[in-house]
């Protein structure tokens, strides 16, 4: 091999697992791959080699929409001071678990 | 009967541990950090079922070897893997026309050894087919792409498996110890593994838009323990440190 050669504009991918029955996938990391059926091969081998999972989901990453640090204080902040939302005002009777 | 039994759990165990050596040699040099280790990892399990199957023929040779001593300390000739796994990864298209191959015919392997009269081959075949339907599936995709892919990796993935063809005979050879042995239900007859290899390479390569290659094969000797001029520097690379350090652990 003539050394490595940058990557070839291979596109980068979301990677959610889901550890075990019953639980929701849970994003666990990104990769790069050429197509989908290859990016769930080498999620495989990324991420649950060592049985961390039993199903995989990969979605490319432009396909996801994410807020923005700039509009952090417009999304999060009104709810800072907002204690009425949280069911904190009843009176939880003996035995009910939290 | 004892002594055809050692020399195949060895071959099998030979050909898994010198192809887990050469996967190995992918580390870091991958095209993609993602390839590395997917590489590592198809190399990494065979050098579980290396493990298992060369613990199988020390036992049953009841010289008191073990893994180790199989793997580090015996001579280039005293290995009876086939030619196919020693040759050197070359560039990324040859190192998939190898796994191709090489997992291809695996795969039927372990398939019909699940099946043997063995207990211990049979329980190894068993876990280990599992495996190696991953390692057909990672050959096959890539052959795939990089055969209906770009110009210039259609032609890398035809030289590799132009390259390597000549040695993909020797899989399917059968001397007096495989002869034995399938006489007696305790190996796979590399005849019966043809069938499904041809049809899988072929429906692969089909697909891929490459051409079968037509090329003959060479009458194998890695059983007979003759190696290419290859063979050497694995096994220099591969044994050195427990040689230098006799049971170094880490």
């Amino acid at each position: 091999m003539s050394g490595r050669e940058p990557s070839a504009g291979w596109p980068l991918w979301e990677v959610f697992v889901r550890a075990r029955r019953g639980l929701s996938h849970n994003h666990v990391g990104s990769l790069h791959a050429p197509d989908a059926e290859m990016a769930l091969r080498n999620a495989r081998d990324v991420y649950t080699r060592r049985q961390e999972g039993v199903s995989i989901w990969v979605v490319p990453a432009d396909a996801i929409t994410a807020s923005s640090p700039d509009e952090k204080d417009p999304f999060f902040d009104p709810a800072g001071d907002k204690v009425y939302r949280h069911p904190t005002f009843y009176d939880v009777p003996g035995g009910v678990q939290m | 009967m004892t002594a055809d039994l050692v020399a195949y759990a060895q071959r099998l165990g030979d050909d898994a541990l010198v192809l887990a050596q050469r996967l190995g040699e992918w580390s870091s040099r991958a095209p993609e950090l993602e390839e590395d280790v997917a590489l590592t990892n198809i190399g990494l399990d065979l050098l579980g079922q290396a493990r298992a199957l060369l613990s199988y023929a020390g036992e049953v040779e009841g010289a008191g070897r073990d893994e180790d001593d199989l793997a580090y300390l015996r001579e280039e000739r005293e290995f009876t893997n086939c030619l196919l796994v020693e040759q050197p990864n070359d560039d990324f298209g040859a190192t998939i026309a190898r796994q191709l191959y090489f997992s291809t015919y695996q795969l039927e392997l372990y398939q019909a050894l699940r099946g043997s009269a063995d207990q211990t081959l049979a329980a190894v075949a068993a876990k280990a087919a599992k495996e190696v339907a991953y390692h057909r599936d990672h050959a096959t995709m890539w052959t795939l792409r990089l055969g209906d892919g770009t110009e210039e990796s259609h032609a890398r993935m035809r030289d590799g498996l132009e390259r390597l063809w000549p040695y993909a005979g020797e899989l399917f050879e059968a001397d007096e110890v495989v002869q034995r042995l399938a006489a007696a239900g305790t190996a796979a007859d590399p005849a019966s593994l043809r069938d499904g290899w041809d049809r899988h390479l072929d429906a692969t390569l089909a697909e891929a838009t490459l051409a079968r290659p037509d090329g003959r094969w060479l009458p194998g000797t890695g059983r007979r323990g003759v190696h290419s001029e290859h063979m050497g520097y694995l096994l220099a690379e591969l044994q050195y440190l427990h040689r230098l350090h006799p049971g170094a652990r880490w």
